[in-house]
């Protein structure tokens, strides 16, 4: 492939995507179906939809934890061959070690990909300053707000400096005041380091808020049902943001879009419970 | 770090300082010490005083029973002049020897293997119905063959003490990789985890509370293995004390092993919590605000 062509193609690519499961009494369940998606070097995409439709599968293809059944999921232009090292993931529950300290959680990333311990250590201090948790070093996780807690989670994903950042619901479980807090943080710690963001959420103001575009996916199985630009200027304010007019506008044509799947994901979760 | 422990009940006047109720904390917690340990004495007092007026008076058989303090006596004599058969220390080193030795190879054992099973579906498919088999032969029974085949010293009890540990910690050892959170398996494998790496910081770590709550019982299935394999055919130990006081329908001396035996097991219980709470200073202390 000539390298001009290869510079150019985009972040992360899904083609015609599909991915099965089987169930539990051995039948195929289709999560996720003729998915297309294109993530540009250093775009901010949020993806919404109901839950259950198949957002988690998705990321999960790109990591490549998972493989999809057909279909392909590019990287850089490259196919996606294992676990990528250019990506970094933010769980939705808490992932940190619950036995490794503050610093030790942090320091795993460098650790595990065989950077010198004097060189690791400094970095991960680095970066614990970055998200205001200086002095807080040798505490264990359960020692901290949940807020907290997150915010050692994204220094423990930023120090591998990822070019593909991957987001699943990451701040759902936060109260809505830590929540705005960490939407500024996440912005802030994303404008330096320029990577790639794929940002799930079913919290359709905090994905207008973040994203340069808004992926609105259907009901399970999961493809894309439209895409919305956001044209809102940078660098934001998330608190002050949606009380713009623009905001408010966007943010009501969108959930018009989005209602109909809810409503249908909510109609077929009854059905299958019945 | 622990939170202060205040009794629910109490309601402090408006206006009382840090430092008053922090004094007014540790004596609840003093007096609740103090109250635990008075009712612990009563109960032993209670239990030995009334064992040995019983045993007096001719209510409880002597022959059978014997008395604490005939039992004390034996034990000073024991300690001071050593045992028909030899010096006490003798006996309970051999004892813990071959429980020791047992414990070890057999918990070491059931770690490695549980983790390799636990962590390879195909292997484990495949293993885990001999696993199953032997598991449900009672353990004693291989006394004596044990003895038939390794002799009557340390090897034979070695291995029953062996085989009483390896399966209690084999099967907790994989039950904890089995229940290793997937998420901190994705977590440590996106960060560049490989291979060895995830095995040493995500599945032992998450596995340790099974496999040290499966130690706590083993080291007396150890004690277990080293006894039943004395009693079968020996010339040293415990064990063997106890055989010997059974044939000279020596009530005393039987129960006296017994106390030895207890001391053992209750200190090698401590150490193992004393190295646990060491190893699991990440857990989160058990909050004390309701008494
Ligand atoms: N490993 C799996 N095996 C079988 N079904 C799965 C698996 N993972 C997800 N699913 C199913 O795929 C669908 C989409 O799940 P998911 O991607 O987690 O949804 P979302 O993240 O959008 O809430 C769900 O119906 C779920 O039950
Ligand atoms: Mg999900």
């Amino acid at each position: 492939m000539p390298a001009i062509e290869a510079s150019a193609s985009p972040a992360v690519e899904l083609i015609n995507v599909s991915r099965r499961f089987l169930t539990p009494d051995g039948k195929s369940m289709t999560a996720i179906r003729d998915f297309n998606m294109s993530v540009a070097r250093g775009e901010f995409v949020a993806v919404v939809g109901p839950t259950g439709c198949g957002k988690s599968t998705t990321l999960n293809l790109v990591t490549g934890l998972a493989r999809p059944s057909s279909g392909e999921v590019r990287l850089f232009g490259g196919p996606v061959d294992g676990i990528d090292p250019r990506i970094g993931f933010a769980f939705q529950t808490d992932a940190l070690f619950p036995w490794r300290s503050v610093i030790d959680n942090v320091v795993a990333g460098p650790l595990f990909r065989g950077k010198p311990r004097e060189e690791a250590y400094a970095k991960a201090r680095e970066w614990l300053a970055r998200v205001h948790l200086s002095g807080h070093e040798s505490k264990y996780p359960h020692q901290l707000s949940g807020g907290m807690r997150k915010r050692v989670s994204l220094a423990q994903t930023f120090i591998n400096e990822p070019q593909i950042l991957l987001m699943d619901e990451p701040f759902s479980a936060l109260d809505v005041q830590t929540r705005v807090i960490m939407h500024d943080v996440l912005l802030g710690l994303w404008s330096e380091a320029k990577a790639s963001v794929i940002f799930v959420t079913h919290d359709l103001e905090e994905a207008i808020a973040l994203a340069d575009k808004v992926y609105v996916l259907t009901a399970g199985p999961a493809t894309v049902k439209s895409v919305y630009p956001v044209a809102l200027p940078r660098p934001r304010v998330v608190a002050e943001i949606r009380y713009q007019e623009d905001f408010i506008a966007l943010s009501r044509t969108i959930w018009d879009d989005l209602r109909d799947e809810v409503e249908r994901g909510a109609a077929r979760d009854e059905a299958v419970a019945a | 770090m622990t939170d202060i422990a205040l009794t629910a009940d109490t309601t402090f006047r408006p206006g009382t300082s840090d430092a008053e109720i922090e004094a007014a904390a540790a004596k609840a917690a003093r007096n609740r010490r103090r109250t635990v340990l008075f009712w612990r004495w009563v109960i032993l007092f209670v239990l030995l005083g009334g064992w040995e007026a019983g045993a007096r008076l001719g209510i409880i058989d002597e022959f059978f029973f014997s008395r604490p303090s005939a039992i004390w006596e034996r034990l000073v004599d024991w300690v001071v002049n050593g045992t028909s058969e030899g010096p006490l220390w003798l006996h309970l080193w051999v004892t813990m020897e071959e429980a020791l030795v047992g414990f070890a190879l057999g918990s070491v054992t059931g770690i490695v293997v549980g983790i390799a099973l636990g962590r390879n579906r195909m292997l484990s498919d495949i293993f885990s119905i001999y696993i199953k088999l032997i598991n449900s032969v009672p353990r004693v029974v291989l006394a004596p063959i044990f003895i038939m085949i390794f002799g009557l010293g340390l090897a034979s009890k070695v291995a029953l003490a062996f085989v009483m540990v390896f399966f209690v910690v084999f099967a907790n050892a994989f039950q904890g990789v089995r229940e290793a959170d997937r998420n901190l398996m994705a977590n440590a494998q996106i960060l560049g985890a490989k291979g060895w790496q995830l095995t040493r910081s995500v599945v032992i770590p998450s596995a340790m509370s099974w496999i040290f709550a499966s130690l706590h019982v083993s080291f007396g299935f150890a004690i277990i293995g080293a006894i039943v394999g004395e009693f079968v055919g020996s010339r040293h130990g415990i064990g063997l004390l106890i055989n010997i006081a059974k044939g000279t329908f020596d009530a005393a001396g039987m129960y006296a092993a017994i106390v030895v035996i207890m001391i053992v097991a209750l200190a090698a219980e401590y150490l193992m919590t004393l190295v646990e709470n060491r190893l699991a200073t990440w857990r989160p202390a058990p909050l004390h605000d309701t008494q």
